[in-house]
């Protein structure tokens, strides 16, 4: 692999100028309807405000960043570009970076486990840290679906809502329990899938991609609107929480039922049953993880990535692409549905307000920015994604938009995520060596 | 009778909208194939710069209304089709060439960039205006109905028509039309020949984005309340109508932004009111599987 890199000469001072100028300009016009005029309700009619003060100060900060990034770019360049020169581009630092990425895993897996002991006293690590587990199950779910098959998936938040419906109707109605729920919601996801991948997996990337979008929002305005069935806007409340082997996580538990603190001789802690929760979805994310990586191994996890790389080919090849898709497909779902079961039993309460799109995006910004295909990168960017809007509480407004943000940059920056190795599990060993060299 | 007529109204009025947003994503599509996620929210930005500009005027006492709602256009195109500019720049244009689904999430990222920027620089509650244009014509009169064409709808459905027939003459014959046209059938060659890709393809986007301000304008004075979240489903319908017209066909997509909307009118009144967003998604799909190609659609060969 040989890099390119366009030689131009320097920027002068004026030309640096100009540019940010440009750009400082550029920001006035955006900034003009949206930063320096608003409409303030006065009285039960809108009134215009102004705040020209705050557009200056977002005029003055796109020209300084301007400069200051124009300058960050030309020196990176000129770095590479004497790199190139000097015939020192490394060029097998893949190896060893994957070899770190490996010690990382084991690492945080360590820690993974260890945390609830650290912080056995501390809820909201204990809280957050499941989330982050919540998503990363959800990513390698999504994964399999993009980023071995290479499907784009955007509404793949219906499966963790129909995991979640069926786990929550299941117990609420019929009284089952949270591990007889979990296969049965996890196949019933899966059932979906299949439902709604057979006819559209025809189509191309995008259209599959408003289609599956598409098909999230129909879940959930069906869960909004029919009312005898899912209690509507108001959801379902009071879900059972799963117990450890019959032993229940409560103060008093129920007539003929044992509590897991007085099974054990310790005492009431309701950071017992936080803390079996998480272990919980760890294992749940533990066995994802090798099933999933179990299956790339597999045949049917081979076809997965040689259509992801060409779907003519694949055909030409005389594989069934259908049920290959399919498969990844319903696998995919499935493991959506189990994150769902675990979201309801975890939040005790669902409703269609947490199965909207931009669930889907951020599922879908996890598996991307961590490098499609990558199970270490889908743990990172979900760490990321979780951690970052927690440090920034104080501006939680501010969520968002930062999230929206980094998707682009990270995109821009990295266009194919952070940890991305796009290798194929399997080589031609030297033949294929023979025919790089060749190139 | 009278109650379908009205529908009928109704719909067109509705379907003129969607069919102006839906040129955007036709024409993006079809120069570098991707779906412009961040378009419908270029609409909801424009539908907020005219309620800016509708309550300035109010406040300066403009009382013509033809003028007004021309200043309204002309301010909303022209600050509009500075943000369609500005995100093709930042989201777009450096992944040109990458990945198929890099953009795609970078779009993803810019629209929810977009929605969060508006929600918090002109806050989360919906803005009301007054009524900028109010009255209409009775069309038929039934013992138990009225069949009423308003003012607002009869200037959505003649101004939709205008800028549809310039927009076509602009495609057709003029020196940019014939660029943009090059660049959606081979970007190279066309590049080879000396036409401008970029700037072709930047003014692309600002051409749809001032589309979709003229629909964004049109809502405000048509619904005359606004708020931060239409952007999504408005995008998302008129993206059906791209694609139920034939995504790359210009007159496919007003074809199709009208059906949606004829459909969506005639479905919330005769069937159930609540469903009338799945009738949108049930019928992409279906578009999607009997016919990708779409209604005026040419269809794609797949070249190896």
């Amino acid at each position: 692999m040989s890099a390119v890199v366009f030689a131009h000469h320097a920027m002068t001072p004026a030309e640096r100028l100009r540019d940010a100028g440009w750009i400082a300009f550029v920001a006035l016009v955006l900034g003009i309807p949206l930063i320096g005029l608003t409409t303030v309700d006065a009285g039960g009619r809108l009134e215009v405000a102004t705040r020209f003060g705050l557009l200056a100060v977002f005029v003055a900060v796109a020209f300084a960043g301007r400069l200051v990034l124009r300058y960050g770019l030309d020196h990176a360049r000129a770095r590479r570009l004497r790199r190139v020169q000097a015939g020192t581009e490394a060029d097998d630092g893949r190896a060893l970076a994957q070899r770190v990425v490996t010690v990382l895993g084991w690492f945080a897996l360590g820690a993974a486990v260890a945390l609830p002991l650290v912080f056995s006293g501390n809820r909201y690590v204990v809280d957050t840290a499941t989330t982050v587990l919540i998503y990363v199950m959800l990513g390698w779910g999504l994964n399999v679906v993009v980023g071995l098959a290479g499907l784009l998936d955007l509404g793949y938040v219906a499966f963790y809502a129909v995991g979640a419906y069926s786990y929550a109707l299941l117990s609420t109605q019929y009284g089952w329990g949270f591990w007889q729920a979990l296969p049965v919601s996890g196949a019933l996801a899966a059932s979906f899938g299949i439902l709604l991948g057979y006819p559209i997996l025809r189509l191309r990337g995008d259209y599959l991609a408003i289609v599956t979008l598409g098909f999230g929002e129909i879940i959930r305005i069906i869960l909004v609107n029919w009312t005898e069935f899912s209690n509507g806007p108001n959801g379902i409340s009071s879900i059972p929480r799963p117990s450890f082997f019959g032993l229940e996580f409560s103060r008093r538990p129920a007539a003929g039922e044992q509590s897991f603190a007085a099974f054990f001789g310790l005492d009431y802690s309701p950071m017992q049953r936080l803390i079996f929760l998480y272990y919980v979805i760890l294992v749940l994310a533990l066995a994802t993880h090798v099933f999933v990586s179990r299956l790339r191994r597999l045949p049917v996890g081979r076809a997965w990535e040689a259509l992801r790389e060409d779907e003519i080919a694949c055909r030409a090849m005389g594989m069934n692409t259908t049920n290959i898709k399919l498969s990844a497909f319903a696998i995919g779902a499935m493991l959506g549905g189990f994150a769902g079961v675990f979201f309801a039993a975890r939040q005790g309460f669902i409703s269609p307000e947490s199965f909207v799109f931009t669930e889907s995006a951020i599922v879908l910004a996890i598996v991307v920015l961590g490098g499609m295909g990558s199970q270490m990168g889908v743990v990172l960017a979900a760490t990321l994604l979780v951690l970052i809007p927690e440090f920034g509480r104080n501006f939680a407004e501010y969520r968002m938009l930062l999230f929206g943000a980094a998707m682009v940059l990270i995109m821009v920056w990295k266009p194919g995520g952070l940890l991305s190795h796009r290798e194929p599990t399997l080589r031609l060993g030297a033949a294929a060596k023979a025919t790089e060299g060749g190139r | 009778m009278a109650y379908a007529l009205q529908q009928l109204i109704n719909g067109l009025t509705l379907g003129a909208m969607y069919g102006l947003i839906a040129i955007g994503y036709t024409m993006v599509y079809g120069i570098i194939g991707m779906i412009n996620f961040a378009h419908g929210d270029i609409f909801m930005v424009s539908a907020f710069i005219a309620v800016t500009c509708f309550t300035l005027l109010a406040a300066a006492d403009v009382s013509s209304i033809p003028l007004a709602l021309m200043f309204v256009l002309v301010v909303s195109m022209f600050f509009t089709s500075a943000y369609g500019w500005a995100v093709e720049r930042v989201a777009y244009r450096p992944l040109r060439g990458s990945t198929r689904l890099a953009p795609l999430i970078s779009a993803i990222g810019m629209s929810i960039f977009l929605q969060n920027t508006v929600q918090l620089t002109q806050g989360a509650r919906v803005k009301p205006i007054p009524p900028v244009i109010e009255g209409g014509i009775e069309l038929w009169q039934t013992p138990d109905f009225t069949v009423q064409i308003g003012w607002s709808q009869l200037l959505i459905i003649v101004t939709t028509v205008v800028l549809m027939v310039a927009f076509t003459w602009m495609i057709t014959h003029t020196a940019f039309g014939r660029q943009q046209r090059s660049c959606e059938q081979d970007r190279t060659m066309a590049a080879l020949l000396g036409v401008n890709v970029d700037r072709t393809i930047s003014l692309t986007f600002m051409l749809g984005a001032a589309l979709a301000a003229v629909a964004g304008v049109m809502v405000t004075v048509y619904y005359g309340v606004v708020d931060f979240f239409i952007g999504f489903l408005a995008g998302i319908k008129a993206f059906t109508a791209a694609v139920l017209g034939g995504i790359g066909s210009l007159p496919g997509a007003m074809l199709g932004g009208l059906l949606i909307g004829l459909i969506e009118s005639f479905w919330a009144a005769y069937l159930w009111a609540e469903y009338k967003d799945v009738a949108t998604f049930g019928i992409l799909c279906l578009v999607l599987m009997l016919r990708p190609s779409g209604l005026l659609g040419r269809p794609e060969v797949e070249k190896v």
